[in-house]
């Protein structure tokens, strides 16, 4: 094939692709401005004839979505901010700490990431029913505070620090905690950002933990919330739009403005083994 | 020791976590899917009868059971290779010298990944309405009568795999890409000194350095598709005719719908014996291709 004819070629089938991907999120954010009842004709409409923010008022409303945004920002926050806390001590002592029994633990912990977390959910489900945290926001986010997967993400970032430059911090009489906090904190900035992301958007993604923990309506998160009402509001297209777009538009925004550390975390990720 | 002193305080919190947090549970599991607890059992333990190996007998006689294992791998064996083709197909389309702007069109294809499932399974329902969805108004433009996807028990399952390919596709290309780009740039300059075209050097040069990820990556993506359960839970609840209930969406049924956590426990731990027997599987044929 002639190298024009082939780029061509490439631009086409990249093109394409890009459309087809971006077509559903792209269309959710047009017909969340359409009036009730707009999306529901044939042909399907691609842009509104007059956008309004409708739906958004309903949303806040009478829907009291603002509720469930909050939970949903709240327990994200909280879980990021314990997970970096849990996290970052324990991944950076088994990577750069001599203690016994270090590298069986952490290959037990390898080991144990085939099994999947709802194996997990039933007993753990009857273990916060005891300790009265079904129900709370503490149920959603407590059993996800230290987690296998960020332990080692920070444990690999935590390898390429010099031993020398603690070994000095040592001799100058540095305590352990000091020389957590003013050297590796430092250096594992990059990585804790990575992992911050990693856990910002898994909480406020999260469907099924929460499904089962929260029953009262009143600390719902957005993915339960839009469940329940997309069960209630079969026919309500342009004001389920909107809702999708609340839910996806945080994360999205989120994940644009910090790409670099989330795509590194994949692929420090995806190394393993 | 000091040193030790202080690792101990550092790791101890994030392993008292883990250890109360997943590994208890799953032992905890591993006894409950022995036992009848049911909802008289949560009631009063006193209820609770040690029963043996009666839930996973139970389950192997269950046609529900046998439905929804056989809904799940109909899931995995048609999304897993759909979805790891879209990604090698991405990865090499981005990857292409002669592609410009190839960072814009790896963060489109990445995009829906970070996305929140619940939500954009909610907009797909949408595209996928039979009389006001998109997808068959596109296909009425080209003579195929309107298909009911979500409503029709053919259909369901292919439309939530379509679904789930496109959530997915762009974590396996970063992957890809990433393997992609270590793959030594002498080696194609010396394949076409010799003459090799573009299919010749994908078969002999690209495809072998990608064996390795190729491999990790299969594993990783069947292990996540066996998880299936948000995407039926939001777009048909396991319908029509339990056409897409799938073994998480029967194990959330049975446990937190009946309440019958003996039983749900066993389904997770069948569910766990299979995706490892599965993933060893696949180690075993890819080490003997590896010898052959």
């Amino acid at each position: 094939m002639k190298p024009r004819a082939a780029a061509i070629l490439v631009h086409a089938l990249l093109i394409t692709l890009a459309v087809g991907t971006a077509f559903p999120l792209l269309w959710m954010l047009s017909v969340s401005l359409m009036p009730a009842g707009e999306a529901s004709a044939f042909p399907p409409p691609l842009l509104p004839n007059h956008a309004t923010f409708a739906n958004y008022r309903e949303l806040f409303g009478r829907e009291g979505i603002g509720r469930y945004f909050f939970n949903s920002l709240v327990l994200a926050s909280l879980a990021t901010l314990l997970s970096l806390v849990f996290n970052a001590t324990a991944g950076y002592a088994f990577a750069k700490l001599r203690f016994a029994g270090r590298d069986r633990i952490f290959r037990t912990l390898l080991a144990a990431l085939v099994i999947p977390a709802q194996v997990a959910m039933l007993p753990l489900f009857l273990m916060l029913k005891w300790l009265g945290l079904v129900n709370t926001y503490a149920g959603v986010i407590v059993p996800g505070m230290a987690g296998i997967f960020g332990i080692f993400l920070v444990r690999q970032y935590a390898l390429t620090i010099p031993d020398e430059l603690l070994e000095a911090a040592r001799i100058d009489g540095a305590s352990e905690a000091r020389i957590f906090a003013a050297i590796v904190l430092p250096v594992l900035k990059p990585i804790l950002v990575t992992l911050a992301i990693f856990t910002f958007l898994g909480t406020w993604n999260d469907f099924m933990w929460p499904l089962i923990v929260l029953t009262d309506q009143d600390l719902y998160t957005l993915p339960i919330a839009l469940a329940v009402l997309s069960r209630e509001h079969v026919q309500d297209n342009e004001l389920m739009m909107a809702g999708s777009v609340l839910t996806v538009l945080p994360v999205l925004v989120l994940f644009l403005a910090l790409q670099r550390y989330y795509i590194r975390g994949i692929l420090l990720g995806s190394v393993k083994g | 020791m000091r040193v030790e002193r202080a690792a101990w305080a550092f790791v101890a919190p994030a392993l008292l976590v883990i250890g109360i947090f997943f590994f208890l549970p799953v032992l905890a599991a591993l006894l409950v899917s022995l036992t009848d607890f049911d909802l008289y059992a949560l009631a009063d333990i006193r209820n609770l009868r040690f029963i043996g190996l009666t839930n996973y007998w139970r389950l192997l006689q269950a046609p529900a059971f046998w439905q929804a294992l056989a809904n799940t791998a109909y899931f995995v064996a048609a999304g897993v290779p759909l979805s790891l083709f879209a990604s090698l197909a991405a990865a090499l389309l981005v990857n292409s010298k002669l592609a410009r702007f190839s960072a814009v069109f790896r963060t489109a294809f990445f995009a829906p990944v970070v996305t929140t499932l619940v939500a954009v399974a909610v907009v797909w329902r949408y595209l996928l309405h039979t009389r006001y969805g998109l997808l068959n108004y596109a296909l009425g433009q080209i003579g195929v009568r309107p298909i009911d996807w979500l409503g029709d028990a053919h259909w369901a399952m292919p439309a939530i795999i379509l679904f789930a390919v496109w959530k997915n596709f762009g974590y396996n290309m970063i992957i890809f890409l990433a393997a992609l780009q270590s793959v030594p740039a002498d080696l194609y300059e010396a394949a076409r000194l010799d003459g090799a075209n573009g299919w010749q050097e994908f078969r002999h040069i690209t495809l072998p350095s990608l064996a390795p990820t190729l491999l990790l990556v299969s594993i990783l993506t069947m292990a996540g598709y066996f998880q299936l359960f948000a995407e039926p839970y939001v777009m048909t609840q396991g319908g029509p005719m339990q056409s897409t209930v799938s073994v998480l969406y029967f194990m959330y049924e049975e446990g937190f719908k009946w309440w019958n956590l003996g039983s749900a426990s066993a389904v997770a731990f069948l569910l766990f014996l299979l995706i490892l027997a599965l993933t060893a599987l696949q180690l075993r044929l890819s080490r003997g291709a590896e010898a052959a």
